[in-house]
């Protein structure tokens, strides 16, 4: 029977393994928990899922789970006269007429018995299975007068139901088509290393060699520590449409910071223009002027530039064409000036590719970049990794 | 053996029971969430419960996986060699254990804390699959092997900073620790202040949990800043009723840098409060 519910896992996009599931049919033999629903669903939780994000998938798949499990439970196991005294106390004389309608209780409770065995799956609304909330006579929160109430509240389920049912968790759900981690072990391939900075590595090689020459006498030598030397200028474009791909934009970002201890970063709107920012929160007091990126950093740095590039064609090709501002020199010619300095450099664009060809101004972006841009996505960083090398 | 709250620390029903599954089944645990919501002092607390020896090992964006099983002092080697010590002909003198290794030989099955393991480089958790699944490692300079003499209980957390491989992850349980409801808040701030008035907690817990509500803070403030502000206010001498006045009516917050601790926090709460 759990074999299904790690199939339930699996159907609703939980990557389990055989091991972990292995592990928790151990902790059931060994006898962790015991015989509540509640135990369990955390002792599989803690178990078969490793990320608080796919916690609300984990809640739903546990729902359908024990919901089916339940209700096999129900058409094996009730026992008649458990059903049928209470049932017979709640009844009114009025109730008791309408029931002869259906042919008295056996009948209800035969016809009962063989609905749940045909239905497979929850019901909800409805006039003839077994479920919530419809008119057939067998249900539960149904309007039927002299319906059987299945797993309403009191039911031994309801205490367990609480806490799946809640999906607290749904927030936190997210595509896991664009993890950190596969940006971080994609811009490995572009790492460079180099020794670089103080030297506090006891270079053991050099140590011996030059002991050895002194006859004996102890010569210690010292290296740096190897350290990714390849540097990086972020510039990103903030604010406006971008709005929609921040999520996107800050993994990218936290995934660089990891990678490159050399990264500077600078924001800049729709367009770089004659200056960028360095603080968002204080974009007019941090004031740096582009003409001083391309002084302060050397030509080895690779250039990032992340933006959807969607803007009025005018914003990058003449003066005076910012939506901030009156800049006296297009966008064009200071990104011009900017791939002039920075070789390696390339654009990349959280929009999705296929709606690039409705933005003319997307068009302007590519051709000025000679063909660099890529889409934010796994493969478009790959790609862009080729043109950073 | 089971793991409950103490009078110091309170866990959730989740929580001890991930916690004792990690004990019954030797398997490490991974804990996340929010700073501050006492993942750290768990494993401290785990400890003490079952009077185990405490190893902590932190983890910063430089530890190597090497250093937590051991290292080479080569250098001590060669000054020894120079003043002709006969120590030096003993390899095993220079070998300095790690806290993995600390923890695979103590006497007493140890609680091993791993803190912020997200913190080091992104291939460092990958690094120690093989001596978290074997519990043992081989020294290279000696021959010798390590092996652990009982499994220890490792409790690992991480920040979310980065994501670990899942290679890692399913050799390890999980618990995410949820912000706690108000109910095991209040619990939490009796057990560190029995004596506290039930207004000013009722009205100290009103005003946390409606800064914590609003939206666009920067870091929302947890257990132990709550806990900082209450005995600020105890010092200072707040009333509930000035607390409860500033719910009716808010202006300045009382000793809101205790809560919040960034200037663009404190201002959104200024502002939201004047919008009133």
């Amino acid at each position: 029977m759990l074999t299904e519910f790690y199939f339930t896992l699996r159907k609703h996009g939980l990557k389990t393994s055989i091991t972990e599931y292995l592990t928790l049919l151990e902790a059931l033999e060994r006898g962790v928990i015991w015989g509540s629903i509640d135990d369990f669903y955390q002792l599989s939780r803690v178990m078969l899922v490793k990320d608080e994000r796919y916690f609300d998938r984990f809640d739903r798949a546990f729902a359908e789970y024990i919901d089916k499990v339940s209700e096999v439970d129900v058409a094996e196991q009730i026992p008649e006269d458990w059903l049928n005294n209470p049932l017979m106390r709640e009844l009114s004389e009025q109730d008791k007429q309408k029931l002869n309608q259906l042919g008295g209780l056996d009948e209800l409770m035969k016809a009962f018995k063989e609905r749940l065995k045909e239905q497979q799956s929850r019901h909800q609304g409805g006039n003839k299975w077994i479920g919530t909330g419809g008119t057939s006579p067998f249900g539960a929160y149904g309007y039927h007068p002299n319906g059987i109430r299945i797993g309403q509240d009191g039911n031994r389920n309801r205490s367990a139901a609480k806490v799946w049912d809640k999906r607290q968790f749904r927030d936190l759900d997210e595509d896991a088509a664009l993890e950190q981690r596969s940006y971080q072990l994609a811009l490995r391939s572009l790492r460079q290393f180099a020794r670089a900075g103080a030297q506090t590595e006891l270079d053991l090689d050099e140590t011996i060699r030059a002991t050895s020459k002194k006859g004996g006498l102890l010569d210690l030598q010292w290296q740096a520590e190897r350290h990714n030397a390849v540097n990086v200028l972020l510039l990103l474009d903030i604010g406006g449409s971008m709005d929609d791909h921040i999520y996107q934009v800050e993994q990218l970002f936290t995934a660089l910071k990891g990678e490159f201890h050399n990264l500077e970063r600078f924001y800049f709107h729709n367009c770089v223009y004659e200056g960028v920012w360095h603080d968002n929160a204080r974009r007019r007091s941090s004031f740096v002027s582009t003409e001083s990126l391309i002084k302060r950093f050397g030509e080895d740095y690779r250039l990032i530039i992340v933006g959807d590039a969607t803007m009025g064609p005018y914003e990058i090709a003449f003066s005076g064409g910012s939506v901030e501002h009156w800049n006296e020199e297009p966008g064009k010619v200071w990104l011009e000036r900017l791939l002039a300095r920075f070789e390696r450099a390339v654009w990349l664009n959280p929009q999705a590719q296929q709606h690039w060809k409705y933005y003319p101004s997307i068009h302007l972006i590519k051709e000025i970049m000679s063909n660099r841009m890529e889409t934010l996505t796994l493969a478009g960083i790959q790609q862009a990794i080729e043109h950073l090398r | 053996m089971s793991f409950k709250s103490t009078e110091r620390y309170i866990v959730s029903d989740g929580l001890s029971q991930a916690v004792n599954a990690a004990v019954t089944l030797e398997k490490p645990l991974l804990l996340k969430g929010e700073p501050g919501t006492g993942k750290t002092r768990l494993a401290m607390e785990l400890a003490e419960t079952l009077e185990a020896p405490f190893l902590q090992w932190n983890i910063k964006s430089t530890t190597k996986a090497q250093q937590g099983l051991y290292e080479y002092d080569a250098v001590s080697r060669l000054r020894d060699s120079q003043l002709g010590s006969e120590k030096v002909h003993d390899i095993s003198n220079y070998i300095k254990p790690g806290k993995l290794w600390q923890a695979f030989t103590a006497d007493k099955r140890p609680v091993l804390l791993i803190d912020e393991i997200d913190k080091a480089d992104i291939e460092f958790p990958n690094d120690l699959l093989q001596e978290l699944d074997q519990m043992a490692f081989h020294v290279y300079e000696t021959g010798e092997q390590v092996e652990a003499k009982q499994r220890p209980i490792v409790i690992i957390t991480s920040n979310n900073e980065k994501t670990l491989p899942d290679a890692f992850l399913r050799r390890c349980f999980f618990h995410y620790i949820q912000f706690p409801d108000e109910t095991t808040l209040s619990e939490i701030v009796h057990v560190h202040y029995p004596n506290l008035q039930p207004r000013l907690l009722d009205e100290a817990l009103a005003v946390f949990f409606g800064v914590r509500s609003i939206s666009g803070l920067k870091k929302k403030p947890s257990t132990s800043e709550l806990l900082d502000w209450i005995r600020l206010l105890l010092t200072e001498d707040i009333s509930p009723e000035q607390l409860a006045e500033y719910r009716e009516r808010p202006s300045m917050l009382p000793l809101a840098g205790a809560l919040l601790k960034h200037e663009q926090d404190i201002e959104l709460i200024e502002r939201a409060s004047r919008a009133y």
